[in-house]
């Protein structure tokens, strides 16, 4: 183990050496808990303790909801009533369930755009980043499925919608399509297979959470300064860190509990204010509705699905280069799969020798724009199109790729950053007095 | 002057009111003070009760309520009918048994019947499945601050007709202001004075609406006031939990930071 030098777990009594030669498992609890983590972590650091905590309700509120609830699309929808109605506190497990996703894609983003300000996907932090964006993209993925399965209005025609995506693929994009849905249209096999596959995802993201924190742990937190913990010898490794417990347990823990206080408030007394009503009426294949919107969490990427539209020039100008290969359907599913690709790409495209936004003045001003711009791409993908509206997500997406392909290579070369401080300690004693030493 | 602007703001109201109404959008539904709003809200039990009379008496003829066990008439934070009366309520209703495949009179343990007669859509969840209420611009700010709107819905549909038909295609449609087309095949279902209330409310189109649109909201939503409870006490017990952690680490921090420097 290559991390930060700190003490490692010593078996004392007879029985410890003997389950640690055979099985060091109480070693890799006590190192993983007791891991020394730099001790100026701000707020925005809690969101790992709260997202780990989504993942266990998710799971855990799951496998309850499976036991009642019937893949089928004639009895879907009455077992969720059933569960809503018969189910001994079934209301609040779903509740939990439905608003938990809510809360889950609320975290990750908040989560995202830290990594995203204070560079924590750069060197040597590149593998942390990627697992994370795939494990962003398959809690799409099982988010998406989830949100069929109560098979409402909703369900159908948004699985309608996104599956119709992948036959936009060129070539073998109709044979995928049938493959997805399990038949030429969305239908039982359908139902039948999210339901599987909502199932097993969850438990994939789990591992690759594993992994996620394994990352970490070896190349250590990064923190709001960017500054790397100093591993010179373990005495100077602890004047910048803390052990993860009891210090960040406890501060995480309350930062989830004060959360949770606003999450029950929602459960409790609006749970169906992010939901849409439309779902509440059993799917019907010839009836669509008037507006098919995905869940809030799906719009930015909805917006840059729905922003290219065949009038665009560009779109005009692929399609005729590419021989009418990539058309506006294609182009469109393109850009939504390249604005996650771009995000994931952040390591090597930002030049920057500095880590931290928080010495990028000019950085700064870029970063906050384009977390107006992803709110913006969020309201603009829950709206009728219109003529205002096409523009505002064509200009909304076009600032999504221009910060991640344009700004953030050339903002290294030209900006000027602020000096840094030499450690983790300098600058968190220059914001406390420390008694302690 | 005044009267020149006057006239040309009214027409202008007129024609851009006229304009939403045929591009089916833009409703205006009335808020209601429901007494089930609001965290705090719970439902009315004699309003429950009334509502299930008018549900009896005059919807049932054409909607069922598919997804409702009728022994839930009898369940706390509802009507609370007396279980007697709830097996002789039953006995209103013809279903067919799932054993025997024969229609028998219908008992507290079943549902009640789905009804395909004239068409009309079930009503078990409708109160959850309209909104009422949206914007301003898409940001469910009006959701937030009055809730979703579906009972209101139903309310206005209920009291929004204006006595005008039409004839098309051999089917009559009734001009319905709540409505998203603005013409609606159901015929006005209320009266005054169409049910005659036990606890002597007179029955106005108004009471009978609002009574209705509460029951359904129970109907969609049974466990509501137990919800709201659940709400408080998880909210109470993490209120708790999150002081004695924001308590235990400060005590814990003071020893690595000390007191802060201005």
């Amino acid at each position: 183990m290559a991390g930060i030098p700190h003490d490692h777990y010593e078996p004392k009594t007879n029985g410890q050496k003997w389950l640690h030669s055979r099985l060091p498992i109480a070693g890799v609890l006590y190192d993983t808990l007791m891991i020394p983590t730099p001790k100026n972590l701000n707020w925005m650091w809690i969101w790992g303790i709260v997202l780990t905590f989504c993942l266990a309700l998710q799971i855990v509120t799951g496998i309850v909801l499976a036991m009642h609830y019937t893949p089928h699309v004639d009895l879907a929808f009455a077992s969720v009533e059933h569960i809503m109605r018969d189910v001994n506190g079934g209301y609040m497990i779903r509740y939990l369930h439905m608003n938990g996703a809510s809360l889950f894609f609320f975290a990750v983003y908040l989560h995202i755009f830290r990594g995203l300000y204070y560079g924590s996907y750069k060197a040597p932090r590149e593998v942390t980043w990627i697992i994370g964006m795939i494990i962003y993209l398959l809690m799409m993925a099982t988010g998406f499925m989830g949100y069929v399965l109560p098979w409402g209005q909703m369900s159908f025609w948004g699985a309608t919608v996104i599956t119709g995506l992948f036959g936009a693929i060129p070539g073998i994009g109709e044979s995928l399509q049938t493959l997805l849905l399990g038949g030429p249209a969305v239908d039982n096999a359908t139902l039948n297979r999210f339901f599987s596959l909502h199932y097993l995802l969850p438990f994939v993201i789990a591992a690759l959470v594993g992994l996620h924190i394994w990352a970490f742990h070896t190349t250590g937190n990064n923190n709001p300064t960017g500054v790397e913990v100093r591993r010179t010898s373990k005495a100077d490794a602890a004047k910048d860190t803390v052990p993860f417990w009891p210090y960040y347990v406890i501060k995480d823990l309350f930062a989830l509990a004060l959360l949770l206080a606003v999450f029950f408030a929602v459960v409790g007394f609006m749970p169906n204010f992010l939901g849409h009503p439309d779902n509440y009426v059993q799917a019907n294949a010839l009836a669509t509705p008037a507006h098919i919107v995905p869940e809030w969490y799906f719009l930015p990427f909805y917006a840059v699905l729905r922003a290219f539209t065949a009038d665009v020039w560009l779109v005009q100008l692929v399609e005729f280069v590419t021989f009418g290969i990539v058309d506006a359907k294609f182009f469109g599913v393109l850009a939504m799969f390249g604005a996650i690709a771009v995000m994931a790409m952040a390591p090597w495209l930002d030049t920057s020798s500095v880590r931290s936004g928080r010495y990028r003045p000019k950085f700064k001003a870029w970063f906050w724009l384009l977390v107006i711009d992803f709110i913006v791409l969020m309201w603009v993908g829950s709206q009728a199109a219109n003529e205002l509206n096409s523009w505002i997500s064509l200009i909304a997406t076009t600032y999504w790729f221009a910060y991640f392909l344009v700004i953030l290579p050339l903002l290294g070369l030209f900006e000027k950053p602020l000096p840094i401080p030499a450690t983790i300690e300098d600058d968190f004693n220059s914001h406390y007095a420390n008694p302690a030493e | 002057m005044f009267r020149k602007i006057a006239i040309s703001a009214v027409s202008a109201l007129a024609i851009s009111t006229g304009a939403a109404f045929a591009a089916g959008e833009a409703v205006h539904i009335e808020d209601v003070p429901f007494s089930f709003q609001g965290p705090f809200g719970t439902y009315d039990q004699m309003q429950l009760q009334r509502g299930l009379q008018v549900f009896t008496e005059v919807c049932s003829a054409c909607h069922g309520l598919k997804f409702v066990p009728i022994r839930t008439l009898a369940d706390a934070g509802g009507p609370m009918l007396p279980e007697d009366q709830v097996r002789a309520y039953a006995k209103n209703y013809t279903v067919v048994d799932k054993d025997t495949g024969e229609e028998r009179e219908a008992v507290p343990s079943d549902k009640f019947p789905e009804n395909l007669a004239a068409g009309a859509p079930d009503l078990s969840l409708m109160a959850k499945a309209r909104a009422g209420f949206s914007g301003p611009y898409g940001l469910g700010i009006n959701q937030f601050l009055k809730g979703m709107g579906g009972p209101e819905y139903i309310h206005a549909l209920l009291t929004s007709y204006t006595g005008e038909e039409k004839t098309e295609a051999g089917e009559t449609f009734y001009e319905n202001h709540a409505f998203s087309t603005g013409w609606i095949k159901m015929t006005p279902p209320l009266s005054d004075d169409l049910v005659t209330y036990a606890d002597g409310t007179p029955a106005t189109v108004d009471q009978m609406s609002l009574d209705v649109s509460a029951f359904l909201m129970w109907t969609a939503e049974p466990h509501l006031n137990a919800r709201k409870e659940a709400g408080f006490k998880a909210i109470l017990l993490l209120a708790l939990l999150s002081t004695l952690l924001y308590l235990t680490n400060k005590r814990i921090w003071a020893n690595v930071k000390g007191p802060k420097q201005a």
